[in-house]
C-alpha cells in the first residue's frame, strides 16, 4: 500500500497542479509532493514491506536501493525550482509543473516496475512528459535540442520494445506461458532460447543504453543538457538516467539466468569503457559549461555499466555511485544554471570571473567539479574506488588501466573549463544585464544541501543504505 | 488463414518499397496509412475466435494508424507548404535498392533464427525485419522532419508485426498501453515539428546544426 502511494501521490500531485488557479502559488505543489514523497521513500528504505513474487510493481530490493535517491534528488530541485519559476514570470508554469511531478509517478512505477512490458510502457512515457521541459524555453536551440531527443530517444525506446518482444519470444520459444515478469522469466532459466536471449541483450542494450546516454548513443545528451535549465538538466541525468540503468539490471538478472552471463558482462565493459573514452575525449574539447557536464554524465554512465560488468562487489559500487552521482550531479546543475543565467552566457569564449560575479555559486561549482572528478572524500571517489578494487580482484588489469586514464583526461578537461569561467575578470555583459541575478538563499541552499549530501555518502555511508545496496546485489546476482 | 495473414504481410512489404522510392510526400504518408490499415486487421485474423478486445485493439490502431496520424502529418505538410523531399541525402533509386536488398536479407536470416512451427511458414518475421529496415532507411537518409516521422512510424509498424507474435501470451493491457505510449509519441512528435516550422520557417532538419561541438 505503502509503496502504491510513491506512485499515486506524485500523479495526484500532477492533476491537482493542472487545476490550480494561480500561477503564483503553483510551484509550492513541487516541493510539497517532494517531501512526502521523500519521506515515505525513507520510510519504505528502513522498513521494507513484502513483495508478491508474481506482482507487476513491487518495492523490492533493487527499487529499494535506488529509489529514496531519485526521490531525494526530486525534493532538492523542487525547492529550487520554487524561486527558479518566480523569475521566470514570462512563462506560464501549469505545464513545467504538472509534467515535472508526473515525472516523478513515472519514476516511481518504472523502478518499481517487475514486468517487462511495464517497465517499457513507463520508460517511453517518461521520455515524452519530459519533451516539453527540454523546450520550457522556447527558443529555435530548444527546439533543435528536442527535435534531437526525440528522434534518438525515440528510436532508443523502439529498440528496447523490439528487444523485450525479442525476450517474451525467448520465452515462448523455450515452452514459457507468457508471464513476462522478471522474476519468471528468471526463473525459466536455461529454457529461454539461447539465440533470442543474445538478440535481446543487443537490443534492450541499445535501447535502454541509448535513455542512459552511453556512447556511441550519446549524442541527443549534450544538445538537451545544455538547453533545458537547470532543474530539469539535474532530473534528467540523476534521476531519468537511474531508471534506464534499473532496467539494465534487471533485464541482466535474466540473461544471467539464461547462460548469458560472461557475454552480458563483456558487452557492458566494451560499452562503458568505449563512453569513458569518448566522454573524456570531449571534455578535454568543449568550450560550454553546461556541455560539459553532459559529457560527465556520459562518463559517469560508463562507470556504472563498468561496474555492473565486474561481479557482485561491482554492482554494489554501481548502486553506492548511483546515489553519489545523483547528488553530485544534481549540485552542479543547480549551480550551473546560476551561473548561466547571471552571466546571460555559456561558453568559456563569453563568460569569466563568475568568483567576483556570483560568488557563493562559484564556490559550490568548484566543489562540486572536485566531488564528480572523484576527488576525496567526495562520495564518488569511494565508489570509484571501489569499482577499481573489483576490476582488480577479477584479474581486469586492462579495463582498470582504461578507466583510471579516463577518468584523469576527464579530471583535466573540466578543471580547465570550470577555472577558466569562474577566474579571470568578469565581462561587461554579466553586470548589466537586463535584470540584475541575485544569489537568494532559494538558490543557492539546494546546490549546497545536495554537495553536502556527497559529501556525507563519502564520509559516512549510513548502514542502512550499505545493507539495501548488498540486498540489491544479491537480487541482481543470486546464489553463492 | 495463414494464406490471408500473408497476403497482408506481403502488401506492407510493397508498400515499404513505395514509400523508399517516391518523392511526394502525400504518397509517402499514403504508403504508412495503409500499411497501418493493413496490420490493424492482423490481430482479427490471427486469433480462432472473435474476442472483444483484440477487436476493439485492432479497431483502435485501424482509425489512429490508418487515418488520425495521417491527417495529422497533412495538417503539418500543408502548413509547412512542402509536399515534395528535395535532395534526400541518399537518392530515391538507391534507396529503393537498399530496401529490395534489406527485403531479400530479412528472408535469408529468417531461415537461421530458431521460430516456433507456427511461426515458421508466416511471413511475420522477414516482414517485420523488412518493415524496420525501411524505417530506418527513411529516418536517416531523409532530411524534411515529415519524411522522418514517417520513417519512425514504419519502424513502428514493424515492431508492431514483431509484437504479433506473442499476440496469444501477452496481456491485452501491455499491448494497449504500448498502443497508447505510441499514439501519444506522434503527438508529441507533430507538435514539435509543427514548432520547428515556426522557429526555422522550414521543416528542413539540415537547418539544426547549431548544436554541435
Amino acid at each position: 500500500m505503502r509503496e502504491d502511494l510513491l506512485i499515486i501521490l506524485p500523479f495526484a500531485g500532477a492533476i491537482l497542479a493542472w487545476f490550480w488557479p494561480t500561477e503564483r502559488t503553483r510551484p509550492l505543489l513541487l516541493p510539497a509532493v517532494g517531501l512526502a514523497h521523500t519521506a515515505l521513500a525513507f520510510w519504505l528504505l528502513a522498513a521494507p514491506p513484502a513483495v508478491a513474487p508474481g506482482a507487476w510493481l513491487g518495492f523490492d530490493a533493487l527499487s529499494r536501493a535506488l529509489l529514496p535517491a531519485v526521490s531525494l534528488l526530486f525534493l532538492v530541485c523542487a525547492a529550487y525550482s520554487v524561486p527558479y519559476l518566480r523569475m521566470r514570470t514570462e512563462r506560464p508554469n501549469r505545464v513545467f509543473v504538472s509534467l515535472l511531478l508526473a515525472i516523478l509517478g513515472l519514476m516511481s512505477t518504472a523502478h518499481q516496475a517487475r514486468h517487462l512490458g511495464v517497465l517499457w510502457i513507463a520508460t517511453e512515457a517518461l521520455t515524452f512528459a519530459a519533451v516539453p521541459l527540454i523546450h520550457f524555453n522556447a527558443t529555435a536551440r530548444a527546439f533543435e535540442a528536442t527535435w534531437k531527443y526525440l528522434l534518438i530517444g525515440g528510436t532508443g525506446i523502439a529498440l528496447s520494445l523490439l528487444g523485450s518482444f525479442c525476450l517474451g519470444y525467448a520465452s515462448l520459444h523455450g515452452g514459457g506461458t507468457g508471464d513476462l515478469t522478471f522474476a519468471a522469466l528468471a526463473a525459466q532459466g536455461a529454457s529461454l532460447s539461447g539465440p533470442w536471449v543474445t538478440i535481446a541483450w543487443v537490443l534492450l542494450l541499445a535501447g535502454y543504453g541509448t535513455k542512459m546516454g552511453l556512447a556511441p548513443m550519446h549524442t541527443w545528451k549534450p544538445d538537451v543538457y545544455g538547453e533545458a535549465s537547470g532543474v530539469v538538466g539535474a532530473i534528467l541525468a540523476g534521476g531519468v538516467t537511474t531508471v534506464a540503468f534499473t532496467a539494465l539490471l534487471r533485464v541482466r538478472t535474466v540473461v544471467d539466468a539464461a547462460g548469458g552471463s560472461a557475454m552480458a558482462a563483456r558487452t557492458l565493459l566494451a560499452i562503458g569503457l568505449f563512453s569513458m573514452f569518448v566522454a573524456a575525449l570531449f571534455l578535454l574539447g568543449t568550450r560550454d559549461f553546461k556541455r560539459m557536464l553532459a559529457y560527465s554524465s556520459v562518463e559517469h554512465m560508463g562507470i556504472l555499466v563498468i561496474a555492473t560488468a565486474l561481479g557482485r562487489i561491482g554492482v554494489w559500487a554501481a548502486l553506492f555511485h548511483v546515489w553519489n552521482n545523483s547528488v553530485t550531479k544534481g549540485s552542479l546543475f543547480l549551480s550551473a544554471g546560476n551561473i548561466r543565467r547571471a552571466a546571460g552566457a555559456r561558453t568559456a569564449d563569453e563568460v569569466s570571473g563568475m568568483f567576483a560575479v556570483t560568488p557563493r555559486s562559484a564556490a559550490i561549482f568548484v566543489a562540486g567539479m572536485f566531488a564528480v572528478t572523484a576527488c576525496p572524500p567526495f562520495g564518488p571517489f569511494f565508489s570509484e574506488l571501489l569499482v577499481v578494487r573489483a576490476a582488480f580482484a577479477g584479474g581486469n588489469w586492462a579495463a582498470a588501466a582504461i578507466f583510471l586514464g579516463c577518468l584523469f583526461l576527464a579530471f583535466l578537461g573540466m578543471t580547465r573549463l570550470v577555472f577558466a569561467v569562474v577566474d579571470g575578470r568578469p565581462r561587461a555583459s554579466a553586470k548589466q544585464g537586463p535584470r540584475q541575478f541575485r544569489e537568494t538563499a532559494g538558490l543557492i541552499v539546494p546546490p549546497l544541501v545536495l554537495l553536502a549530501l556527497s559529501l556525507w555518502l563519502g564520509l559516512a555511508t549510513p548502514s542502512v543504505l550499505r545493507d539495501s545496496w548488498t540486498a540489491a546485489a544479491n537480487q541482481v546476482f543470486p546464489g553463492p | 488463414m495463414i494464406g490471408s495473414v500473408n497476403l497482408l504481410i506481403g502488401l506492407a512489404m510493397g508498400l515499404n518499397l513505395m514509400a523508399l522510392g517516391s518523392s511526394r510526400l502525400p504518397s509517402v504518408i499514403r504508403a504508412m496509412a495503409v500499411q497501418g490499415v493493413a496490420l490493424g486487421l492482423l490481430p482479427l485474423l490471427m486469433s480462432e475466435h472473435f474476442e472483444l478486445l483484440v477487436a476493439l485493439a485492432a479497431v483502435g490502431t485501424v482509425i489512429i494508424k490508418g487515418f488520425v496520424i495521417p491527417h495529422l502529418l497533412r495538417r503539418a505538410m500543408r502548413a509547412a507548404n512542402i509536399d515534395r523531399e528535395v535532395e534526400p541525402l541518399v537518392g530515391y533509386v538507391p534507396s529503393l535498392l537498399l530496401g529490395a536488398a534489406g527485403t531479400i536479407a530479412a528472408v535469408a536470416v529468417t531461415y537461421r533464427l530458431p521460430l516456433l512451427p507456427e511461426h515458421a511458414h508466416t511471413l511475420l518475421v522477414p516482414g517485420s525485419l523488412a518493415t524496420i529496415f525501411t524505417g530506418f532507411i527513411l529516418l536517416i537518409c531523409r532530411v524534411k522532419a515529415i519524411s522522418q516521422v514517417c520513417g519512425y512510424l514504419i519502424l513502428e509498424n514493424g515492431i508492431y508485426l514483431f509484437g504479433l507474435l506473442l499476440i496469444r501470451s501477452t496481456p491485452f493491457l501491455v499491448e494497449s498501453g504500448i498502443l497508447l505510449d505510441l499514439t501519444v509519441g506522434v503527438f508529441v512528435i507533430g507538435i514539435i515539428a509543427d514548432r520547428i516550422q515556426r522557429a526555422f520557417d522550414s521543416l528542413d532538419t539540415r537547418k539544426l546544426t547549431v548544436l554541435r561541438e
